[in-house]
């Protein structure tokens, strides 16, 4: 009686045993492939979306901060914005000026008159969509990624409300969302993009001062304008390195 | 193997082999299908409706006021810039659903002056000078405005 409760038990534990180290091996393999991709950026992929500005180009109008807003429902109120227009005025005693009313949507106004300003010009700013981009490597939860086409997305599902992503952004790209608490930011108009559509903010500019495009694709228009022009980049010391570039940036932008 | 030893381990057992189910169960199948996220993400973030829809469309039907823009020196910009986006009414064009902008300050917008604009890019006007009496559109027609 004894000796076989005995066995029982050692039979118990010896199944025991094998079901946890099954149960281990098959969920371990699972999400650590994931991890390894990633830190494993697909630069070779099919499509590598990116932008260019035009900052000669750009009038200030605003229609780009605004079609924005309508496209992606980007709450009305002031000061949630994913793409947003600055106007830099560096005054002849060489103070600087940067002003952004309301995200320079309903058009832009200048205080000064044209004998105090030494320039002045605007910025269009949205998410750089960086290569390695702060935001996506702080998410505790995977909530926020880069597409295979190297486009940073919210999983609006997944994301906590955290805000670690929003403080990583060196460029002020994110924002909480004040209705559903989640972090929200451009998308490049991912639901366009991959639909054959151009980004809402380009497709409202008057004055073609956005290019959207794929830099793997070398006959694209962005690689083409990229090719042409002397581009830069925002904040290079931060090692971002973003798809979204700029034409005629002075030095004098942060 | 001592007996409190063996029940230590025996408890450890039991607690990994939870936090495993567990976490089996927390985490979406689709995770970890392109990287270190739900791969249905992807599918969710293009799901939204486009709201701009693009002037191709709008000429389909509005082919005048197309080729009256076309020939003239707003024929850069897309309908959907003045009028808002057109995905409501390309389905119910009776309903109207856009804004037909109208006042000095809408065209102010793109032509009032400013030193931040570039004047061979875009004439500006002073809004406060330029033929203050009348609208713009009385002599300008915005879809042509030389015509
Ligand atoms: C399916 C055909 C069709 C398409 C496509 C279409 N429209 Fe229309 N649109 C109409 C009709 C019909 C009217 C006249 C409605 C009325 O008189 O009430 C109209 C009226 C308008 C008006 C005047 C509305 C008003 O309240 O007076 C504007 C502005 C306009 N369309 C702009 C556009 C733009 C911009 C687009 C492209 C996004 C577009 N339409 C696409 C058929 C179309
Ligand atoms: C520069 C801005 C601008 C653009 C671009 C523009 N519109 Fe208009 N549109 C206006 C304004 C302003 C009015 C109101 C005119 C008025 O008050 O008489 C108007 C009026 C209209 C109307 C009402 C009837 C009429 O003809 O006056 C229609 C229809 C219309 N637009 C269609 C279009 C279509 C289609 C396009 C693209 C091919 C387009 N618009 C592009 C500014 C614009
Ligand atoms: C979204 C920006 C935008 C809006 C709004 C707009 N325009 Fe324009 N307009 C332009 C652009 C861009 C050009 C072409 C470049 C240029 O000015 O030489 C232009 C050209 C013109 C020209 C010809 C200038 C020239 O160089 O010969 C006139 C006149 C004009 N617009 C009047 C108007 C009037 C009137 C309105 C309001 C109904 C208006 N525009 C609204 C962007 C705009
Ligand atoms: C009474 C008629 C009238 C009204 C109203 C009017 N304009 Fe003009 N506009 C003209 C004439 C005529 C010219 C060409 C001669 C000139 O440059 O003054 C002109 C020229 C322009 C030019 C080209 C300037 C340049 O330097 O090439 C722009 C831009 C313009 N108007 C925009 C507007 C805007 C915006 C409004 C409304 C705020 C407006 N106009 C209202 C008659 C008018």
């Amino acid at each position: 009686m004894e000796l076989k409760n005995k066995k029982n038990r050692r039979d118990f534990l010896k199944n025991g045993a094998l079901l946890t180290g099954g149960m281990l091996i098959a969920s371990g393999m699972k999400p650590f492939s994931a991890l390894v991709y990633a830190t494993n950026h697909n630069e070779d992929a099919e499509h590598w979306y990116g932008m260019a500005i035009d900052i000669e180009k750009c009038i200030g109008c605003g229609n780009c901060a605004k079609a924005c807003k309508i496209e992606n429902d980007v709450p009305e109120e002031p000061f949630f914005f994913r793409t947003w227009v600055e106007q830099y005025t560096i005054l002849n005693d060489g103070s600087k000026i940067i002003t952004s009313e309301n995200g320079g949507l309903n058009g832009a106004s200048q205080d000064y008159t044209p004998d105090e300003i030494f320039k002045s010009f605007f910025v269009p700013k949205m998410c750089n969509h960086c290569t390695n981009s702060p935001c996506t490597q702080v998410c505790p939860v995977g909530a926020t990624f880069e597409s295979p086409e190297g486009v940073a997305l919210v999983d609006s599902t997944y994301c906590i409300g955290c805000r670690y992503c929003v403080q990583a952004c060196p460029y002020g790209c994110r924002y909480i969302h004040p209705k559903t608490k989640i972090a929200d930011k451009c998308t490049l108009c991912y639901h366009r993009i991959t639909n054959g559509q151009v980004p809402a903010c380009q497709e409202v500019c008057p004055t073609n001062a956005k290019i959207f495009g794929d830099l793997n694709d070398r006959s694209s228009e962005l690689v083409q304008f990229i090719k042409k022009h002397d581009w830069q980049i925002l904040k290079p010391h931060m090692n971002t390195k973003p798809k979204v570039v700029y034409n005629a940036l002075s030095g004098e932008v942060n | 193997m001592p007996k409190h030893i063996r029940r230590l381990l025996l408890l450890f057992a039991v607690l990994i082999t939870l936090f495993i189910i567990v976490r089996q169960v927390l985490i979406p199948d689709s995770f970890g299908q392109f990287g270190h996220y739900r791969g249905l993400a992807l599918e969710e973030n293009k799901a939204h409706v486009a709201r701009y829809v693009g002037t191709d469309i709008c000429a389909e039907c509005h082919w005048e006021t197309m080729e009256l823009k076309t020939a003239d020196m707003h024929a850069e910009i897309s309908c959907e810039t003045c009028h808002g986006p057109g995905w409501k009414h390309i389905e119910e064009p009776e309903q109207g659903q856009l804004t037909i902008p109208e006042g000095r300050e809408f065209c102010g917008t793109c032509h009032s002056r400013n030193p931040a604009r570039s004047a061979s890019l875009i004439a500006q006007v002073n809004l406060s000078d330029h033929n203050i009496e009348t609208n713009c559109s009385e002599c300008h027609n915005p879809h042509a405005p030389w015509n």
